[in-house]
């Protein structure tokens, strides 16, 4: 069968079958690649996208309960209010190492700002804890979303 | 003939597409050309001006795209914004790294060490001949030009550097191109003005790497691997795959490893792979558990001779330790590790009209996959191209002697018709069950102290399972049957020690093992380290001064340790201690031709959780060409050491991998570590590793630190067995 899907505003057919994760419909069938896979079981945040607004691990979310609601990606940021804003940190402080991680990262921390205009480093903690980054770039992340607040409340 | 006749006659010979292209040729002697064909080149100028430089080195986040860019911008002229970058392909006649001979690769923290020289002198050739040919137009003598952001200036003038590329090409390539001298320089070593080159493709999801690769047609494979290291393949049923959406086909590996099974997308063949069983015949396998390897490891330092007695004689050291007035004896246990980058191994064959092939990866050693590409399909060097892409880390993983992925996808894409791409992917259940691990180390390790608390003798055994033996690395490692990374940071120890004697015993194969991020360093520093502050603590002597006095200054290695100590006490406010409620750990260390020292500040301990609250770093790595990279790759080692020593390890039952993915491998998350502050020793030394050398010391300063703050002494890793942490 067909589903239509929203993402980044547009509107998507699929012809995945339930229980494919959303991951790979947005990796494998759309080609959208800004989306990592980093383990599958929801423990790494690399494949972080966000339904309706909401940081979600997109490889343990299926394409039968994604219909109808709105999906985000990485590729979508750079027209998001936050998401420029955090891009902007990032590029200031050079957050990157390797960079596999970095947007699932990003899509927490715009997450984050989206509820909390002002997260204090045990806040970002708690918040982006999920979001494993093997080269330990998180006190540039911790640092990247601090200053992404500043640029905001400018 | 003049100058000018000769330009025009070039100028009327080419289009206008012209590029400037300066490298070498293949016996070392830098070289120009306005085409590919007879040089490699290491920094390309179109017609435009556009200036790429070309990286002979993946990039896995330690820093080259950014750091050789740097070398060709400084001494070309041009801005960090007027120069991009592109990966050089396969030719370890051109590409090699300096280092390990005609073998192109990245590993070691060698990069920056071996292209400095080399990058500057290709951009400072293309400037010489930039100049000459404006020198030549303006009727001016070229010593009074330069090449300043982009544009040639001098005498009065000024131009893009567009108007000679292609007058440039047919200037003499100069043999000795002057380089700018440090007084001159703009970007190295210069605070703010370089970005790294990499960060914009890689927060906007626009950067490719290896496991982002869709060739048109591709077919995607997975391999059932043996869940016993040495076990293969007896049989396999693939009759629950044959109805699963997009599965095309299963069969047997070549050499019998595992089944490749064959799938039209990533998910249709993680499915089908897991609708396949198959009968392993283990009559070759590893059986053992790993408590098994570990008893075997301890008695090997315990009891008995040592098989290679690498430093000193051990019966005077034993001697000497016969009239010490007291005798640390302490035994350390260093598990099997992961290295689990963030991207899982993966790479594309893809066949291309001329009959031969593509090899699409985050490469760290082209020339094993290149040649390793040659051997399996059977096609000579020339048919064969690595496309080297971003790699999402690697720690060591993705330099293989084996080449051992390049090589499954090799024979996966042999037992196809070869006329489809075929990308492998491994999934993290993969990476972390798939072997080449840090190999399991013990350490056995007597200090005798006078009656005044000098040591007297030092008697130190090592023993694990050689990294180097039995591979293509062998002969460049292995020096009278020693492998050095065995003991390296132990036998070569910067510190004065007076008797000190060292024993290492080879662990006959566990499994197999491949170098992580600092090699031998993972546990010869933490074992060196928390020896130091066992007797500063033994004999009452302030962790740093003890150190101190154990580097006289004899020697340059002496000297500069000294350096990176006193730079930390600076940093770290030594004297003053850690803040109230907080206990500081201390270590250091020398490996890759850099001196790093750590303090790290705990929370807790006792009967208290502990927490990292703050790292202080002090680095010597020669000339700091990029001073925010070389931050950065101080904070990522230190988390990479951390968070392994506080609670990783791979362990086997009856010879198989316990452990399957991060839940039970469990990555060093952001809430374990607090704000890393670095300081570097600024040095007119030639530059020297970044990538490794901020790992060694972090482990054994946060056992330290926890030590004086009233927890355990840690020895036998991961420490969470004993401590636990917030």
């Amino acid at each position: 069968m067909t589903r239509e899907l929203k993402l980044n505003g547009e509107t998507i057919s699929t012809k995945a079958q339930d229980g494919t994760p959303l991951l790979w419909v947005i990796r494998d069938e759309l080609k959208m690649t800004g989306t990592k896979f980093g383990c599958g079981v929801a423990s790494c945040g690399a494949c972080t996208v966000h339904i309706d607004g909401q940081p979600t691990r997109s490889c343990q979310t299926f394409i039968e309960d994604v219909e109808g609601v709105e999906i985000t990606t990485i590729e979508a940021m750079r027209d998001d209010k936050i998401g420029a804003a955090v891009q902007q940190a990032w590029t200031e402080l050079d957050v990157v190492q390797c960079g596999y991680c970095q947007s699932g990262q990003i899509m927490s921390a715009v997450g984050l700002l989206a509820e909390n205009k002002k997260p204090t480093a045990d806040e970002i903690d708690e918040y982006m804890w999920g979001n494993a980054c093997r080269c330990a770039t998180y006190q540039r992340i911790r640092a990247g979303v601090q200053r992404a607040a500043e640029i905001l409340e400018a | 003939m003049t100058l000018t006749t000769s330009r025009r006659r070039f100028l009327q010979g080419v289009a206008a597409s012209t590029v400037l292209l300066v490298g070498m040729r293949a016996n070392g002697v830098l070289a120009a050309a306005s085409e590919t064909t007879d040089i490699n080149p290491f920094v390309r100028i179109d017609a435009t001006g556009r200036v790429t430089a070309i990286v002979k080195h993946f990039e896995m986040g330690q820093g080259p795209t950014t750091g050789l860019t740097t070398l060709i911008a400084e001494e070309l002229g041009v801005t960090m914004d007027q120069i991009d970058f592109d990966f050089a392909p396969s030719n370890p006649q051109v590409y090699n790294n300096l280092l390990f001979g005609t073998f192109q690769g990245t590993g070691g923290s060698t990069a920056m060490a071996n292209s400095f020289a080399q990058y500057r002198n290709a951009g400072a050739a293309a400037r010489e001949m930039l100049i000459a040919a404006a020198a030549s137009d303006w009727g001016v003598d070229a010593t009074t030009l330069d090449i300043v952001d982009g544009m040639v200036t001098g005498g009065g003038k000024t131009a893009p550097i567009a108007d000679f590329v292609a007058s440039a090409v047919t200037q003499d390539v100069p043999a000795e191109p002057r380089l700018r001298k440090p007084d001159e320089w703009r970007l190295i070593g210069k605070e703010g003005r370089v970005k790294r080159k990499d960060t914009p493709a890689k927060i906007d999801g626009s950067g490719i790497f290896a496991m982002d690769l869709h060739l048109e047609n591709q077919l995607v494979v997975m391999i059932a691997h043996a869940p016993r290291m040495g076990a293969i393949v007896k049989s396999f049923d693939d009759s629950g795959a044959k109805d699963m959406p997009g599965f095309e086909m299963a069969k047997t590996l070549p050499d019998n490893s595992g089944v490749a099974v064959f799938a039209d997308t990533t998910w249709n063949a993680m499915q089908a792979r897991d609708a396949i069983t198959v009968e392993w015949d283990d009559t070759n396998a590893e059986m053992r558990s790993s408590d098994t390897i570990r008893a075997e490891l301890m008695s090997a330092v315990e009891t008995g001779d040592a098989t290679y007695q690498t430093r000193g004689v051990q019966a005077e050291t034993a001697s000497a330790m016969e009239s010490a007035a007291k005798v640390i004896d302490k035994t350390f246990y260093f598990p099997l590790l992961a290295h689990a980058p963030m991207e899982p191994l993966t790479c594309t064959i893809e066949p291309i009209a001329d009959g031969g092939v593509i090899l699409h990866d985050g490469a760290q050693f082209p020339t094993f996959g290149h040649m390793t590409l040659t051997q399996v399909l059977g096609l000579p060097m020339e048919k064969v191209q690595v496309k080297t892409v971003l790699a999402g880390g690697s720690f060591g993983r993705r330099a293989n002697p084996t080449a051992d992925y390049n090589l499954e996808c090799a024979m996966a894409f042999a037992l196809t018709d070869r006329s489809r791409p075929v990308k492998l992917v491994w999934s993290r259940e993969d990476d972390i069950r798939g072997g080449y691990y840090r190999p399991a180390f013990a350490h056995r390790v007597r200090v005798g102290l006078d009656d005044a608390g000098q040591i007297i003798g030092w008697d130190h055994r090592i023993a694990g399972q050689s990294i180097m033996k039995g591979t293509a690395m062998e002969p460049m490692a292995v020096h009278d049957g020693v492998d050095h990374s065995s003991i390296e940071g132990v036998a070569d120890t910067v510190y004065a020690v007076p008797g000190m004697s060292v024993g290492l015993t080879d662990h006959a194969k566990a499994t197999s093992v491949l170098w992580w991020r600092s090699v031998g360093h993972t546990h010869t520093a933490f074992v060196m380290e928390s020896m130091i502050d066992m007797i500063a603590s033994e004999t009452d002597t302030d962790p740093m001064e003890l150190r101190l006095s154990m580097l006289p200054g004899e020697t340059p290695e002496q000297k500069r340790m000294a350096g990176v100590l006193n730079k930390l006490a600076e940093l770290s406010n030594w004297k003053a201690g850690a803040p109230d409620g907080q206990s500081r750990g201390l270590a250091v260390h020398h490996s890759f031709g850099s001196y790093v020292a750590e303090a790290v500040d705990v929370s807790g301990g006792g009967d208290q959780a502990v927490k990292i609250e703050k790292v202080f770093c002090a680095v010597d790595c020669g000339i700091a060409v990029n001073p925010d990279v070389i931050r950065a790759q101080m904070e990522g080692g230190i988390g990479y050491g951390i968070g392994h020593v506080m609670r990783d390890q791979i362990t086997l039952t009856d010879g198989e991998v316990d452990q399957t993915n991060f839940p039970d491998y469990e990555p060093l998350r952001i809430s374990d570590i607090g704000t890393i502050e670095v300081a570097i020793v600024a040095s007119a030394d030639a530059p020297t590793g970044v990538g490794e050398p901020g790992t060694p010391p972090s482990g054994p300063a946060l056992a330290n630190a926890i030590a004086r703050a009233g927890g355990p002494r840690v020895t036998m890793l991961p420490m969470i067995d004993e401590v636990e942490f917030a």
